[in-house]
């Protein structure tokens, strides 16, 4: 019972204060999930990433099912979700009947303008510590990783190269099986 | 045609048990095939529900947009609720939701069982190291093309929201949930105040 309600109430704070969409949420689920329930390993937190980066839906709905499925079967996926869309039930439900009443947004966003430079700060963050678990192998700095981070962080930013998010990450995976092939990592 | 802005309203669709089910569908759907979050959900949702279903048209869509992308929680969830509701009231909200958060939830709950099962396989995890520093470079460039148009307005208070922001996160390693409450209530205060100052002029 305890564990449906702590994971409800991570999860509703997530949708609560995840504004901004798509990647805004992925600092708040580390927060929760790795840093303070312990739910998930950092390294299960970045196979998270991966993941959802690769299946259809949002990030945060991809986390609660993943992390209500791991710490409480389909009771903790139902809960973990439910908690994550109430706050935008709630706040949207809200939004909406203002809007076909007035059909006006000034304040709202002014504030979200203002939240921005906030959010990309934490997104940052969340980034960086990704990055530190990718190339840090074990106090070994890793140059396999830092390679591979570097030729896909230049794809991302190139005009010329169109390769998305999807495809790098196949590309990934390839040198990640190729490399350990080579290292004489596998049978 | 999908480059015209479409303002009239084709038809209001009939309320009954068949639209809940085509709405139901329809954003089922929409959710399933879409990959990359937020922004392509609702470039979809406008294909399928403004060009194709006549349901909305362009300019409450481009509103349900700013919306969604400006309340808390995921765009994707935030746009189908907006339209659900704007269609059919409180249930079409909560139909639009559960047809845009069951394919994820789905999905996810097969690929849990699916990696606790393969976690300690030598291949996958092979796989995933390589994975895992393409992911870095995704999020990393995601914060990068956030932070340029901040830096482009050339602006003191964002710059400085920013870096304190950053260094409380990732320094001194501060709790999220408190960042975000107090920049939420300062953005609150702060635009209220912004907002009064020019009624007055």
């Amino acid at each position: 019972m305890s564990i449906l309600f702590s994971l409800f109430l991570s999860f509703f704070q997530i949708g609560l204060f995840s504004i901004g969409g798509g990647y805004a949420a992925m600092p708040l689920i580390q927060a929760q999930t790795v840093d303070i329930h312990g739910w998930l390993t950092p390294t299960e937190f970045a196979d998270l990433v991966t993941i959802a980066e690769m299946t259809p839906g949002p990030i945060a709905i991809n986390s609660a099912t993943f992390v209500g499925m791991n710490v409480a079967g389909i009771a903790g996926v139902v809960v973990a979700t439910l908690g994550n869309i109430l706050p935008s039930v709630i706040i949207m439900l809200l939004l909406a009947r203002i809007y076909e009443k007035y059909r006006e947004q000034t304040l709202l966003k002014r504030v979200l303008e203002g939240v921005r430079p906030v959010v990309v700060a934490a997104i940052f963050t969340a980034g960086l510590s990704l990055l530190q678990l990718a190339i840090g192998h074990m106090g070994q700095i890793d140059l396999f990783a830092i390679i591979v981070f570097v030729l896909a962080f230049i794809c991302l930013n190139s005009r010329k190269i169109p390769l998305g998010p999807i495809v790098l990450l196949i590309f990934g995976a390839i040198s990640g099986i190729g490399y350990a092939v080579v290292t004489h990592a596998l049978p | 045609m999908p480059d015209v802005l479409i303002r009239e309203q084709k038809k209001r669709p009939e309320i009954n048990l068949k639209f809940f089910f085509k709405l139901f569908w329809t954003t089922f759907s929409l959710s399933l095939f879409t990959f990359g979050g937020g922004f392509v959900i609702i470039s979809l949702m406008r294909k399928k529900m403004v060009v194709k279903l006549g349901w909305i048209n362009d300019e409450e869509m481009l509103d349900f947009i700013t919306i969604a992308q400006s309340s808390p929680g995921p765009i994707a969830v935030n746009g189908s609720l907006m339209v659900g509701y704007h269609l059919a009231g409180v249930p079409g909200a909560l139909v639009a939701t559960l047809g845009t958060i069951l394919p994820p939830m789905i999905i996810l709950t097969l690929v849990s069982l699916g990696y606790k099962a393969v976690q300690d396989n030598l291949w996958i995890a092979a796989a995933f190291h390589g994975m895992r520093a393409v992911v870095a470079a995704i999020v990393l460039q995601v914060t990068w093309a956030l932070f340029m148009p901040l830096l482009k307005k050339k602006q003191v208070l964002p710059i400085l929201l920013f870096v304190l922001s950053f260094s409380a996160l990732f320094i001194f390693k501060v709790n999220i949930m408190l960042v975000m409450v107090s920049i939420v209530v300062f953005s609150i205060i702060q635009s209220m105040i912004l907002l009064q100052k020019e009624k007055k002029l």
